[in-house]
């Protein structure tokens, strides 16, 4: 095959397939370009960094750089007691505080052996479950804000300020709260939070369906997330996902369900997992309906605990709380269900100190993360941003 | 996958599933410590880790699927560096088991299992960023928490920390 090369034409050749057959070629590739996006980018969700490819409009290869935010979690572990890190996890994932502490004392109390009251893991589900609801609503909220639509990110912070405005009622804090301790709570929840909690939830339910309308069933919403960034079932268990996002990918798999702690065995809720006829499995809108569809079934839980949560005669928040943690010479791993997924500690500990020996944080976001070189591989500029936001990551988690 | 299938009895199953692997690898991994926290083995002969985790995953009566976690441990006593994997079967069957690799401190390295279950690849680039022992075939040894040109292994308990880091001072 002879080649012409036609003068200050690169990109178009003449070549000759056979004697009488000659093909003029045109080289569609353009050059490859590097786009940084990030740290700094509004949809990244924090301090990430995408060094992206690209073809045109569509990303070849977007490699993440990650550590802006390391806070050396681990290392501050092995210097500080049992409790003291208690606050340490609420600055991990800073969105769903609570339940990361409850992924950590539940870690913690593999290892010590604590009988908990009946009360306080009750109350524990709650706050846990309102945290939930908080934290899927700024993802829903910031997902949609990342597709151009404004208005369901008011809606959302609305109504999650109601929840904010409950949990520092109860624990004093908005945000990073420290109030659930290995064996008890900081405090019992004030007179009168379990009829503002169903007041709450009577209100939010309304909402919640006018969310969906406004959102979910939107075209433009759903045009811009229905089958893009695809993971299936297998591949999604091989990079390790977990929580909406596994279930995203249609496995019904929740550690609430599956791999239960604190009193969730005694709740009836179901694990919402895509159906397939709003989108495809897999895909970004599966992730996100799985978040929506989640809050109801928190809400349900939340219903239910109140129902039959103890009295508070004779309870005291801090009677299980050790006055020195030192749990005997071993090793936990030991976890949770977080709004992101697994959020899991492993501890090793030696028996004599007070601190443990090592304790490292299995951030779900980190892991959900890593699927991204292979999420986006191919996908136009814009679908990466709606891919990004379909993980619903927090920075502080993935860097720790 | 079943909805509601309760892990329960996952520390007394896991003892089967180690012995499906000790079949296979007898001396290659240590006797089954059935602690109630955290039943695990070690891998003896780390050159075979590998081969371990490929066996692990698809053998068809172990299906460990699902990486959970890989820690990266000092055993400064012993002298050596280790990880900690936690695997489990998710939505197959129910046992979970924990995994011990261990290479000497000083120049020693480990298998990397990044081809096996795809959540290695950065776990294992974390625990060489905070440790310092690489993994052997893994795609892209490179830090991944700290920067690049990053003096030491921070998560080491002999780690001091460097003076200085491009004119800034470090220690506080």
């Amino acid at each position: 095959m002879q080649e012409l090369e036609m003068a200050g034409q690169g990109s178009l050749r003449l070549s000759r397939k056979s004697d009488d057959v000659v093909v003029l070629e045109k080289d569609l590739s353009t050059e490859q370009m590097v786009l940084s996006m990030g740290p700094q980018h509004p949809s990244t969700h924090g301090v990430l960094r995408l060094e992206c490819l690209t073809d045109g409009e569509i990303i070849t290869e977007a490699e993440p750089y990650l550590g802006y935010l390391h806070r050396c979690f681990e290392k501050h572990c092995e210097h500080v007691d049992y409790p003291a890190i208690v606050p340490y996890t609420d600055r991990m994932d800073y969105l769903a505080g609570i339940n990361s502490e409850m992924a950590y004392c539940v870690a913690v109390e593999k290892l010590l052996d604590v009988e908990i009251p009946r009360r306080v893991e009750f109350i524990r589900v709650i706050v846990s479950e309102l945290n939930r609801i908080a934290s899927h609503l700024v993802a829903i909220g910031t997902y949609a804000i990342d597709l151009g639509a404004f208005t369901p990110f008011l809606f959302c912070f609305r109504d999650r300020e109601h929840i904010l405005n409950m949990l520092e009622w109860a624990t004093g804090a908005r945000m990073l709260y420290n109030y659930i301790w290995v064996g008890g709570l900081a405090y019992d929840v004030p007179a009168g939070f379990n009829e503002r909690v169903l007041e709450f939830v009577n209100y939010f339910r309304p909402k919640a369906l006018e969310l969906q309308q406004l959102l979910t069933e939107n075209e433009i919403f759903v045009k811009r997330t229905k089958g893009v960034g695809i993971m299936p079932a297998d591949v999604a268990i091989n990079y390790g996902w977990s929580g909406p996002m596994l279930r995203g990918s249609g496995v019904q798999w929740d550690l609430r369900r599956n791999d239960p702690y604190s009193i969730y065995p005694e709740l009836d809720f179901a694990v919402p997992v895509p159906d397939g006829k709003l989108s495809v499995v897999g895909d970004c809108l599966s992730r996100h309906l799985v978040r929506a569809l989640e809050i109801e079934e928190s809400l349900k839980i939340i219903e239910q605990c109140i129902d039959k949560m103890p009295g508070t005669e004779g309870f005291n928040p801090r009677a299980a709380v050790p006055k020195r943690v030192r749990p005997k010479a071993g090793e936990v791993y030991g976890r949770a269900e977080n709004p992101r997924g697994e959020l899991g500690f492993y501890i090793q500990s030696d028996g004599k100190s007070t601190s443990p020996l090592r304790c490292k944080a299995r951030s779900s976001c980190f892991v959900n993360l890593s699927a991204m070189k292979d999420l986006s591989r191919g996908q136009l500029i814009p679908d990466l941003v709606a891919i990004i936001g379909s993980l619903d990551i927090v920075l502080g988690e993935v860097d720790r | 996958m079943e909805e509601g299938k309760i892990l329960s009895n996952a520390v007394e199953e896991s003892g089967a599933a180690y012995a499906v692997i000790h079949e296979k690898f007898g001396e290659a991994i240590s006797a089954f410590d059935d602690n109630a926290t955290m039943p695990f083995f070690e891998v003896q002969d780390t050159a075979l880790w590998t081969d371990i985790a490929l066996f692990m995953r698809d053998h068809p009566k172990l299906k460990f699927n699902y990486m959970a976690c890989l820690s990266g441990v000092d055993y400064l006593e012993e002298g050596k560096l280790g990880i900690v994997v936690n695997l489990e079967s998710l939505g197959v069957f129910s046992h979970r088991i924990a995994v011990k690799v261990k290479c000497p401190r000083d120049g020693g390295s480990i298998p990397s299992v990044a081809g096996v279950w795809h959540t290695a690849n950065w776990h294992e680039r974390e625990a060489y960023d905070m440790l310092g022992m690489p993994f052997d075939g893994h795609p892209d040894m490179r830090r991944i928490l700290c920067p690049d040109d990053w003096e030491g292994w921070p998560l080491r308990k002999d780690y001091r920390v460097q003076e200085s880091y491009h004119g800034i001072k470090v220690p506080y």
